[in-house]
């Protein structure tokens, strides 16, 4: 991995998030209604909506607004909200750090769940436990997460005898016991179709490289079962799942905006939700910036740990 | 097709999508009560000879409710995802056989839209549009619309440099005939897979929508809605909220298996059997 393919690397993210702020930028000016407007209601008077339309500098041309936005974000001022009357960058920030402390929650979950399970249902291919692991990978990418929510509340939370709690949140620093005991349930539903997802693509990998030569070959030096496995199968069949798990960072964001929504997890999803509602357009453009700033990033590392995996891939 | 039907996957799955489109044809013809209809007497029940599948809050009968949301669920996956397909794979197939400058632009801008996660872009395009299945519909179709056109632009790709394409440039047959007898055809087939396996995320992006009130609107039995709806009153009946999501669990493996099954019969060589 060189110097030039990082730096190269790192110039197309620039180019798509530049990209993503003109797409957020011009979706949230064509939404019915300027952020005036929201503030005064829709009985406001044409002088008064004007005057605050000066005030707010609604009033100068698009590209002028634009520049200005984009440069506020630079410095890590994306504005003032406009209903709960705070500046954005405090609103978001701890929503997000709620936010990615559940996902990283769920995906290390997932991780040390799927990984194996993949693994095993390659090596016993064929068996009910292949059979098994495939139809609950099957079942558990068809399920969306509101009704996976849904079926963990109707079994785990019943109001007369609640194994967990039906939503919620405790800070960790206050209490880490009871900020894990609330994370459960919406860790579970969010890991749900992503531990289908990477259990299979392990198995498919996984068996392709146990049929390979270079694991025959291994056998046939009198290597034992366990070490051809877990030194020579294994780590052949990783790039590929690591591959899957950046493609599923989109699908964990989009499922943290449902499930924060349904258990009141304080994060980023469920501020989206309230400003979509409420039409809080400078939070609307700070959290879709923001999950896509997560989304590029995420996918930047996965590419380079799949280069590091893999020394054949060696990126044009 | 006997290719499909020659592993477990293709089989379940043709299976699961005879009965949901079946399902989805006569539905509302089989459904033993209008599904509208209140049994004030009734309410929240568990199944039982008379409500074979329960009643939710209002006391309407589940299975006529669930039998008469096939139709509009179904519908929506497959209108979104053609729309999204259709439109993606023109743009697609446009950047793939020019080329060049235009190819470049295109796919810069596809990768911006990319960035987002899905449902997040789904989600701005509905408050844009506001809520409805209409709108719902047409906002997935937009998404799908960069995903797909990369495949069919990569398609398009690969295809491009093939032997006989060449040998119909040398011929100097017009670009209208290679683009459409020659490249398409040829091309087709990882777009159709694609296409499958989307209509399930359609129909769960969909239900999605619905359960969090921006797609199908009260009192229409959209399965997501009705999961939705019924929440409230999930611990004094959890048949309410577990049939409509087990139904679009259901109708989303159908489409799902079908789909690795067809991958699989397009190309044997990437076998996940």
């Amino acid at each position: 991995m060189t110097v030039t393919y990082l730096i190269r690397r790192l110039g197309a993210v620039l180019v798509v998030l530049a990209i993503v702020t003109v797409a957020v930028f011009a979706i949230t000016n064509v939404l019915p209604g300027n952020a005036a407007l929201m503030i005064l209601g829709e009985n406001a008077t044409p002088e008064n909506l004007s005057a605050l339309e000066r005030q707010l500098g609604l009033d100068r041309p698009l590209l002028v607004q634009y520049v200005d936005w984009v440069g506020g974000v630079l410095h890590g001022d994306f504005g003032m909200s406009l209903r709960l009357g705070l500046p954005v960058s405090q609103v978001v920030g701890d929503a997000l750090v709620n936010s990615l402390s559940l996902a990283g929650i769920a995906l290390a979950g997932v991780t040390v769940i799927a990984i194996p399970l993949g693994a095993l249902a390659a090596i016993r291919r064929g068996t009910l436990a292949d059979a098994l692991i495939g139809l609950f990978s099957y079942v558990g990418t068809a399920l969306p997460e509101f009704v996976t929510a849904t079926l963990l509340l109707v079994f785990f939370a019943r109001p007369e005898n609640p194994l967990f709690p039906a939503g919620g949140f405790v800070p960790p620093s206050e209490d880490f016991g009871g900020y894990l005991y609330h994370a459960a349930l919406p860790a579970v539903t969010l890991g749900l179709i992503l531990m289908a997802h990477i259990s299979r693509q392990v198995r498919s990998e996984m068996s392709e490289v146990l049929s390979s030569d270079y694991v025959r070959a291994a056998r046939l030096k009198g290597l034992g079962e366990g070490r051809v496995i877990w030194r020579h199968a294994l780590p052949n069949s990783l790039a590929p799942a690591v591959a899957v798990i950046s493609l599923d960072i989109g699908y964990l964001l989009g499922g943290i905006i449902v499930v924060e929504e349904i258990f009141a997890w304080p994060g980023l999803g469920r501020l989206l939700i309230y400003a979509l509602q409420n039409r809080d357009l400078p939070v609307i453009q700070a959290i879709t910036l923001i999950l896509a700033v997560v989304y590029a990033l995420s996918n930047l590392v996965a590419d380079l740990v799949i280069a590091k995996l893999d020394p054949r891939v060696r990126y044009a | 097709m006997r290719r499909i039907l020659s592993s477990p996957n293709g089989i379940a799955g043709s299976v699961l999508l005879l009965i949901v489109f079946a399902i989805a044809l006569f539905g509302p013809w089989l459904a033993p009560y209008d599904p509208q209809l209140f049994h004030a007497q009734n309410r929240l029940e568990g199944p039982s000879l008379q409500h074979l599948l329960g009643t939710d809050q209002y006391g309407r009968d589940l299975l006529s409710r669930v039998l008469n949301g096939a139709p509009t669920t179904v519908l929506f996956g497959l209108g979104a995802t053609a729309l999204g397909v259709g439109v993606g794979s023109i743009i697609g197939v446009i950047a793939g056989v020019a080329g060049g400058r235009t190819d470049g632009v295109i796919m810069r801008i596809l990768d911006g839209m990319l960035a987002m996660p899905e449902l997040l872009f789904t989600l701005l395009i509905v408050t844009f549009l506001g809520g409805g299945t209409g709108q719902a519909l047409l906002a997935v179709a937009v998404t799908f619309t960069p995903g797909m056109a990369r495949v069919a632009r990569s398609s398009v790709l690969s295809v491009r440099t093939r032997e006989y394409v060449l040998a119909a440039v040398a011929r100097g047959e017009s670009r209208a005939w290679i683009v459409f007898r020659e490249v398409l055809p040829n091309a087709i087939g990882p777009i159709i897979v694609e296409a499958t396996i989307r209509v399930s995320f359609a129909i769960m992006i969909g239900a999605t929508l619905g359960f969090l009130g921006l797609g199908a609107q009260p009192p229409s039995t959209e399965w997501g809605l009705m999961v939705s709806e019924a929440r409230q009153f999930m611990f004094r009946n959890p048949w309410c909220v577990a049939i409509p999501g087990l139904a679009i669990a259901m109708t989303a493996m159908g489409f799902n298996l079908f789909g690795d099954a067809l991958r699989d019969a397009f190309d044997p060589k990437r076998s996940h059997g």
